[in-house]
């Protein structure tokens, strides 16, 4: 960590200072590369997915059903066919069906199929959903799916933010006066952290919407919905407060205390000593010597957080009737809506990915020992 | 024994890993004498069974406790005959001789009633030994106050069970009042929101026999609003059975998949160190591949188009976290210690590559494993309890996840049924700060930067 000295030495920093007239090319060069790096990661685990789901050949099964459903209609709607007896349309449709899996290649063996499920993943093409719809009337998982998805960001955007910034600034306040009461308080609070979102969640159901009545039980909006588009921020507003709470219940004080670890054994370096000697105040110190390099490691922490809080998404969306990605995917669970789980789960790890690979590009641009461009790329 | 020594003499400086260590201690001692005292095949049998086991129970009855607070006085439940089976005085046996075809058996049901609120239900058992003809019983209720009220009559032929709640003729003569209020309400009080009128309350059943062998035999069960310890669910199965045989699970659960990846990590982590080179790097990719797994949607589908047992999700659960972000750190410490000169007098009397790395490196680093062991036991608790609430809990076992998955499925928190979601919460959230409190008081033992802080 001593080579996170780097402010205090003028020779290394004017060292490098002619090469940095191309820095934009390095960083388009580097983020193309993390790019490309998360692409084949999110590839390889949509294809994990793909071959876990169609194990027990449910991928094929959604496909084949929905080939058959196709046929079925356009003979069934067709004039031509009207004459024909049951048993010649059945025949007939079997022959047509047989026809279109051949065409989708549904007759090769699976390995050569799965890369075309896996390009389809990729490409969002995700297929069609039997017994669900969205609320637009589309069958389409893709589409489905999408309607889900803003509910989702803007819970889950919300917690982030509120503990990011709640997290750091306490933190600091905390590494500032250690030792102090509310240290030691939240220092203790830290092991609560092992409950997730969702059980606290529970918690506040009962104590402010079931015993106290401050705030609905759950939903997005309140039923019907407002008219006025004020009113209506302000219901989804009332109705985010006990999810938001609790997903920063469980995961602040943990947090905290990571960062005022990091904060603290960063203030302990010799150059924030010569920092405070040559009389900067607190807060330049604390800013250009404390902050500067702790980022990296907050950073990385954060990325595992927000990861944590998207798979926390799919039961805590439930607990609160959120109509969101997670709900969705209990909804498709219970009915066995093959396709939306696997369209929900690609999502996932598209959502994951640029979650890991925008962190990547922050940790880039913020860590002073990680050179743009260079071979070391992100810790994420 | 004496590093374990130490660190316990070092634990003990922290107030709440003594706390912490007690609650361990205090879970898998009860664990060990829950699985002895109901062995597991019981334990499904109890909570699988269906009503037949738990048909004297009321149905999402609070616990008994309840009736400590002030101003409480919940009804429990009273069960009643039949005569003859116990002394007890408050159930009497009688026959009368009518005439010569006809005798009456009468049992009658004496007892006080002092709650301040009404029975959730009364049902009457009856059981009848007869050849030919029917036995008749009609069944009389005397309040306190001197009021009689005729219930029913009914021919017995086999087990007849009389639910009062479905009796509708007495609901019509009780003026539309429900049968387990009207019987036990004060006249006095208001109508819209009656009380119970306290004192002595008499059942007479009396059996109308047409042979000289036959018998009839009654028992009643007045089903109170509380029960037990902790209460029962809206299968009328006693709570108290799925938190205790929770606790076992809960620590299997934990334990394994806290072992199981923690200790997998490590050795992948290990041979990644020692090989280097390619394997390495391979391990380093796979972990960024395994880090963006949705791994929760990935277990509900294995628990879907698969197998829920308990056992199975254990093992995709560790399979998905080999390659968890824990490989990093621990990576990090090997690469230390694997410049230690050590390893080149081992290399240099000819230790193969796995002797090394099983028993030089990896032993050396054990200390750093366990606090973040400790820490994740909690976390794959709660997992189990994720899992079950989205209904992917184990079908058979009864786990404190599955508790709280039928409180949530039955609306307990809109009914006001909060006992039911506290009590699995609160062993919850208590086993796990157990752990949590432990593992951060080791994580500062094992990590000397961090002990002054």
């Amino acid at each position: 960590m001593t080579d996170a000295a780097l402010p205090l030495q003028p020779d290394a920093a004017s060292v490098e200072r002619p090469k940095s007239q191309s820095t934009l090319s390095r960083v388009v060069q580097y983020t193309g590369l993390r790019m490309i790096a998360m692409l084949i990661t999110i590839m390889i685990g949509v294809y994990l997915t793909i071959i876990i789901a169609n194990m027990g050949g449910h991928v094929d099964n959604i496909r084949k059903g929905y080939i058959r459903e196709q046929v079925a209609l356009s003979v069934g709607f067709n004039d031509e066919f009207k004459n024909m007896t049951s048993e010649e349309r059945r025949a007939h449709i079997d022959k047509l069906v047989a026809l279109q899996e051949k065409r989708m290649g549904l007759d090769q063996p699976f390995l050569l199929r799965s890369f075309s499920f896996l390009w389809g993943a990729m490409i969002l093409d995700l297929g069609w959903a039997d017994n669900m719809s969205s609320d637009s009337g589309s069958r389409q998982v893709r589409n489905i799916i999408l309607e889900r998805l803003p509910a989702t960001l803007l819970l889950f955007s919300t917690s982030f933010l509120i503990n990011f910034l709640v997290g750091i600034f306490v933190a600091l306040y905390l590494s500032r006066n250690y030792g102090s009461r509310l240290d030691r308080l939240i220092i203790g609070l830290a092991p609560t952290s092992a409950a997730p979102s969702w059980f606290y969640g529970l918690f506040f159901i009962l104590l402010f919407a079931a015993l106290l009545g401050w705030f609905p039980f759950g939903g997005l909006v309140a039923a019907p919905p407002p008219e006025s588009i004020i009113n209506y921020a302000l219901s989804v507003l009332n109705h985010m407060v006990l999810p938001v709470i609790a997903i920063f219940f469980s995961s602040i004080f943990l947090g905290i205390y990571g960062q005022r670890t990091f904060f603290l054994i960063f203030s302990n370096e010799d150059y924030v000593d010569m920092a405070r000697a040559k009389g900067l105040s607190d807060r330049v110190v604390e800013r250009r010597y404390i902050m500067r390099p702790t980022m990296p490691t907050i950073v990385t922490s954060l990325a595992l957080s927000i990861i944590a809080l998207w798979f926390g998404s799919i039961i805590l969306e439930t607990i609160f009737n959120w109509p969101g990605l997670g709900r969705l995917f209990y909804l498709a669970a219970n009915i066995f809506e093959t396709s939306v789980i696997v369209g929900s789960t690609v999502i996932y790890a598209y959502l994951l990915g640029l979650t890991v690979f925008f962190l990547d590009i922050v940790y880039a641009l913020i860590d002073p020992r990680v050179k743009v461009g260079g071979n070391q790329g992100g810790h994420v | 024994m004496t590093a374990f020594r130490r660190t316990l003499s070092a634990l003990s400086q922290y107030p709440s890993a003594v706390a912490g260590l007690a609650i361990i201690a205090a879970m898998v001692l009860f664990s060990i004498y829950i699985v002895v005292a109901i062995p597991y095949s019981e334990a499904i049998i109890l909570w699988r069974g269906g009503e037949g086991v738990w048909l004297e129970n009321p149905r999402t009855a609070q616990p008994k406790w309840v009736n400590l607070f002030p101003g409480v006085n919940l009804p429990e439940t009273m069960i009643l005959g039949p005569a003859g089976e116990s002394d007890d005085a408050s159930v009497k046996k009688e026959r009368q001789v009518v005439s010569e075809e006809m005798t009456d058996v009468i049992t009658t049901f004496t007892f006080d009633y002092t709650a301040d609120a009404f029975p959730q239900e009364i049902s009457l058992f009856l059981t009848s030994e007869h050849e030919r003809k029917r036995p008749l019983v009609s069944l009389t209720w005397l309040t306190p106050d001197g009021r009689e009220i005729r219930i029913a009559d009914v021919t017995v032929e086999g087990p007849v069970t009389v639910r009062f709640s479905q009796e509708e003729k007495l609901e019509r003569r009780l003026d539309g009042v429900r049968p387990e209020i009207g019987l036990f309400a004060d006249p006095a009080s208001d109508a819209e929101d009656p009380t119970p009128l306290k004192g002595t309350y008499q059942l007479s059943a009396a059996g109308l026999i047409f042979e000289d062998d036959a018998d009839v035999d009654a028992r009643l069960v007045v089903y109170g609003q509380v029960y037990g310890l902790a209460g029962t669910d809206h299968l009328r199965r006693d709570l108290m059975l799925a938190l205790m045989w929770g606790m076992p699970v809960a620590l299997a659960f934990g334990l394994l998949a806290a072992v199981g990846t923690s200790v997998s990590t490590f050795i992948v982590a290990a041979i990644g160190v020692w090989f280097g080179g390619f394997v390495d790097a391979a391990i380093q990719r796979i972990t960024e591949v395994n880090l963006i797994l949705p791994v929760l949607p990935i277990l509900i589908m294995i628990g879907l188009f698969y197998s829920r047992s308990i056992w199975v999700m254990l093992a995709a659960l560790i399979a998905l976290s080999i390659f968890s972000s824990g490989i990093k750190t621990s990576r990090a410490v090997f690469l230390q210690i694997k410049e230690s000169p050590y390893f080149e007098a081992a290399r240099a009397y000819g230790a193969g590559n796995f002797r090394i790395i099983f028993l030089y490196l990896i032993p050396r680093l054990i200390p750093t494993l366990v606090p973040g062991f400790v820490v994740a036991i909690p976390s794959f608790v709660f997992v189990e309890a994720t899992l079950a609430v989205l209904n992917l809990g184990d079908p058979l076992l009864p786990t404190w996840g599955k508790v709280l998955s039928d409180a949530r499925v039955n609306d307990a928190l809109y009914q006001g049924n909060y006992y039911w979601v506290l009590e699995p919460a609160a062993l919850l959230l208590v086993s796990g700060l157990g752990f949590a409190m432990v593992g951060f008081a080791l994580d500062r033992v094992f990590n000397p930067r961090l002990r002054d802080l």
